[in-house]
């Protein structure tokens, strides 16, 4: 039986969206998705392919030339833009952190800007440390003095201050070293289960796709090729799916030839 | 009779002088604070605005001083009196620096930064507040320094008109030959730009972002 309760319809939807620019140049073509409340999406594909536009979208950082988004069955249009960026977490490669807010003020912006008493933010700053994996002493140091895995630590737990249902995650880890990435990816996947957010995840990277996604969405030149879950993107014989596939095996390979270094 | 001995001898008169100055450059530069930062907030949010609004400043700027002055003279109530002159005159010189640095300063903020901000559901208000003009301030500070060490000495000019400061000594020397009254407008202006350098050095220094 088919009943339209909150739960059974998409959490994000694309209905037919295309995305120009003012020269008219098109970024994004006729994109239909549908993202399932608690599921990780990743948006797979290379520079240039529409992943980040795809994703500033539903925050409303950028807005469709043509077609629906609806977040929680509601059109974004009806939604007003900022309650609507403050019940969803980004998360950018960039970090982004604020340069002259110490650690704890970092993390607790989007608290603070909705106005929550000092002690609540104070409390729930403490939390997140420990959610992320950081020291509590942390919450004093500024941007500049921590390492790079420990900013994007902060960067996560500032997305997910104000319990947001909504995670948009841009490269997240992209500017990270291997270890410090390998060892982020998986505390990810651990808070991912035990906190389920709906979760649109953008990366390049094939590996991390098929870790992380529990769907994976093949983009190129603004437009949605596949979307699979990992044991079905690794076993298409979609030709396009293929050589992305094949492109990444190729990297591997010759990053093991080059042995040890 | 030296230098010294000049300046012992009209103390009251150097102060007195030396107080019109800063009068007449305190006033301008709070002036042009309060209208060339909120400009150089608006340009960058109107990018429209940007090159009339920086262009004009720049026009104002390349005007002799003198024929500035010259200018405004017909100007109803401003034109009453030397001093409101000289004010308008210095506040419109010194709006290119604030304009300028302002625009550069919330420019020059990391775009990652904004962009985390906007992301989160920072409104327009907020990230100018919180983010913004906070990262931007050492550049603004900057710019206050460039345009009171410009005002400290084109405010000698200001005495041409009668609008007083140390300029008076320094016209009052040129038209005696005197150099040594030329020198008592002169240096005190001079220790005055580097005071007021030095200080809005400092405090750029100090408020610059971690």
């Amino acid at each position: 039986m088919m009943t339209d309760s909150p739960n059974n319809r998409p959490a994000i939807q694309f209905r037919d969206v295309s995305y120009r620019l003012e020269s008219g140049y098109e970024l994004l073509r006729n994109l239909n998705l549908a993202v399932q409340r608690g599921e990780t999406l990743v948006l797979l594909g290379r520079s240039g392919s529409g992943k980040t536009t795809t994703l500033k979208l539903i925050n409303r950082l950028l807005v469709q030339s043509q077609g629906e988004i609806q977040v929680d069955g509601r059109s974004l249009v009806e939604w007003d833009a900022i309650r609507l960026r403050r019940m969803i977490g980004y998360v950018i490669q960039e970090v982004g952190l604020f340069p002259h807010f110490n650690v704890a003020r970092n993390i607790g912006v989007v608290p603070q800007i909705e106005g929550w008493p000092a002690d609540r933010i104070q409390n729930r700053v403490q939390e997140l440390l420990h959610l992320v994996g950081l020291e509590p002493q942390l919450a004093s140091r500024y941007p500049r003095d921590l390492s790079g895995g420990q900013r994007q630590r902060v960067g996560v737990a500032r997305a997910l201050a104000a319990d947001p249902s909504f995670l948009l995650m841009d490269e997240p880890f992209g500017a990270l070293d291997p270890i410090t990435r390998a060892e982020l990816q998986r505390e990810f996947l651990a808070l991912q289960q035990r906190l389920g957010k709906t979760v649109v995840f953008v990366t390049h990277d094939l590996r991390e796709a098929l870790l992380l996604g529990t769907r994976i969405a093949l983009m190129e030149s603004g437009q949605l090729l596949v979307m699979h879950t990992p044991d079905e993107f690794l076993r298409s014989t979609n030709p396009l799916v293929v050589a992305y596939v094949d492109a990444f095996d190729t990297n591997l390979n010759t990053g093991s030839r080059r042995g040890p270094s | 009779m030296n230098l010294l001995q000049f300046v012992i001898q009209n103390r009251t008169e150097v102060l007195e002088l030396t107080a019109e100055h800063l009068w007449l450059v305190g006033a301008s530069i709070l002036l042009a604070v309060l209208i060339g930062i909120p400009l150089g907030i608006l340009i960058t949010r109107w990018p429209v605005l940007n090159k009339p609004v920086l262009g004009g400043a720049n026009i104002i700027q390349t005007i002799p001083s003198l024929a500035l002055f010259g200018f405004l003279l017909p100007a109803p109530w401003i034109g009453a009196r030397a001093d409101r002159l000289a004010i308008l005159a210095l506040t419109l010189y010194a709006l290119l620096p604030l304009i300028r640095n302002t625009y550069t300063g919330i420019k020059g903020v990391d775009r990652a930064v904004v962009e985390a901000g906007r992301g989160m559901g920072m409104t327009d208000r907020q990230l100018l507040w919180q983010v913004e003009l906070p990262l931007a301030l050492g550049v603004i500070i900057a710019g206050v320094r460039v345009a009171a060490v410009i005002s400290i000495g084109l405010a000698t000019i200001a005495a041409a008109i009668g609008a007083g400061g140390l300029g008076e000594y320094i016209f009052r020397g040129l038209a005696m030959v005197n150099n040594q009254v030329i020198l008592a407008g002169a240096i005190p202006a001079a220790v005055l730009a580097i005071l007021a350098d030095v200080s809005l050095g400092w405090l750029e220094k100090r408020l610059r972002p971690h």
